[in-house]
């Protein structure tokens, strides 16, 4: 799962041409640390959307900018907006049904 | 067909996996894919568990308790029990659309966060309502902050969030607090928090920012005088404990008054043989990651017990066999 900086995420994440799952996450975050490998999982199986991570810590002004209040916070991007947003760690079932529509 | 399964990896359900790893059961340990190692994962610095002169992290407690387990030979796995069929012999425990067989089943999920229940909770969760301070306190650097709650955890957290908040404010319906003495004076010596007691939050009102509904007051009512008002806050973290987590065992197991699963006398034993219990589940009023994981020992020696009693189906002769 690519890690996305400030610097990086117009391109990453903005302009991308598929749906992006941008992962809100942080090392003292127990709950972030149970769903990253369900994230990444997903990310591996499949092309049609990207997941890629934005270290809360290292990258507060993207924490910022997107509101961000809790985590794990997964928000899916497309066409440079957030058209969905899922808060807290759950288990793969429930966020790939979330992802649903992207999948 | 395997010895035994342990639903649940906080502090019972670990105790028990090394039990009864450790008697050769090999048990499988479903630790949940999301709430593995249960509610320590979310607290930071663990004091009063004994051994740990300097206290201990939850998740390094957690982690350290799950290797000692698998030392063993327990097989824990990242994975959600998802139904039960517990009568008969054979227990049958589904994850997803895989279906495990044991003779035991030993029972620790623990319980979960309880919600206020009030208006604006629901939709402002994840926007400045919180039930994680080790997680979100971070995004509330110079904010306002409320805590909700009477107990250890609320005393816990508030103080945890004066790290980052200017200023915590604690709410709690009565003004008589269940917390230790130790917790409770820490709290009171901190002076970034203020106790308001006899107070109950009676809505949670937001404000939209870039687009989405952020916190941005309580509405606060005073449980003598039955006045009302309204206080500015940049976030709300509910900390007024838990209920014991049985969805799946509704109709299967007998619960008690309280909604705890019901075990015989000081044993684990439920209403169901060769089913088991430990842990908050069955606890209504001690609740500390020490007597879960006493209640874990009793668990996993109730079931080698069992299992020594009823000893495996194809193992039994029957008259007819024994006859030849």
């Amino acid at each position: 799962m690519k890690e996305v900086t400030t610097a990086s995420f117009e391109q990453d994440v903005l302009k991308a041409d598929k749906p992006v799952v941008v992962d809100f996450w942080a090392a003292w975050c127990g709950p972030c640390r149970a769903v990253s490998p369900i994230l990444e999982q997903i990310d591996s199986e499949t092309d049609k959307l990207d997941v890629v991570k934005v270290n809360v810590d290292q990258e507060p002004d993207l924490a910022m900018r997107y509101n961000i209040t809790s985590i794990p916070a997964m928000k899916v991007f497309q066409n440079g907006e957030v058209v969905h947003e899922l808060i807290g760690a759950r288990p793969r079932p429930a966020i790939e049904q979330e992802l649903a529509a992207y999948l | 067909m395997h010895d035994v399964i342990i639903i649940g990896s906080g502090p019972a359900g670990y105790t028990a996996a090394i039990y009864a790893a450790r008697a050769n059961l090999q048990p499988i340990v479903l630790a949940s894919s999301v709430e593995m190692g249960g509610d320590l994962m979310t607290t930071t610095d663990v004091e009063n568990f004994p051994g740990f002169p300097d206290g201990v992290q939850g998740p390094d407690l957690m982690f350290a308790m799950q290797q000692q387990a698998e030392r063993f030979g327990a097989d824990v796995r990242m994975q959600d029990a998802t139904e039960l069929e517990l009568d008969g012999e054979i227990k049958r425990v589904h994850v997803g659309d895989e279906v495990l067989e044991a003779r035991t089943v030993i029972f620790a999920t623990g319980s979960a966060y309880r919600k206020l229940g009030i208006a604006g909770e629901e939709p402002l969760s994840g926007h400045g309502v919180s039930w994680c301070a080790t997680c979100d306190g971070f995004f509330f650097k110079q904010k306002q902050l409320v805590v909700v709650g009477g107990g250890d955890s609320a005393m816990e957290e508030a103080t945890f969030l004066t790290k980052f908040a200017d200023k915590v404010t604690i709410v709690h319906r009565s003004e008589h607090f269940r917390a230790s003495e130790v917790m409770l004076e820490r709290a009171r010596e901190n002076e970034k928090i203020e106790f308001l007691p006899n107070t109950v939050i009676e809505q949670i009102n937001g404000t939209e920012v870039n687009g989405t509904n952020q916190v941005s007051g309580v509405t606060l009512r005073d449980t003598v005088s039955g006045s009302t008002w309204e206080m500015p806050i940049d976030g709300v973290f509910v900390a007024i404990g838990s209920d014991p987590r049985t969805h799946l065992v509704h109709g299967k197991l007998e619960l008690t008054s309280e909604g705890t699963i019901a075990v015989d006398g000081r044993s684990s034993r439920t209403s169901v043989p060769g089913v088991f219990a430990a842990g908050d589940v069955i606890d209504p009023t001690y609740r500390q990651a020490i007597t879960a994981a006493g209640s874990g020992t009793v668990a996993a020696l109730d079931a080698q017990h069992h299992l020594a009693a009823h000893p495996a189906p194809a193992l039994v002769t029957t008259p007819t066999e024994a006859a030849l």
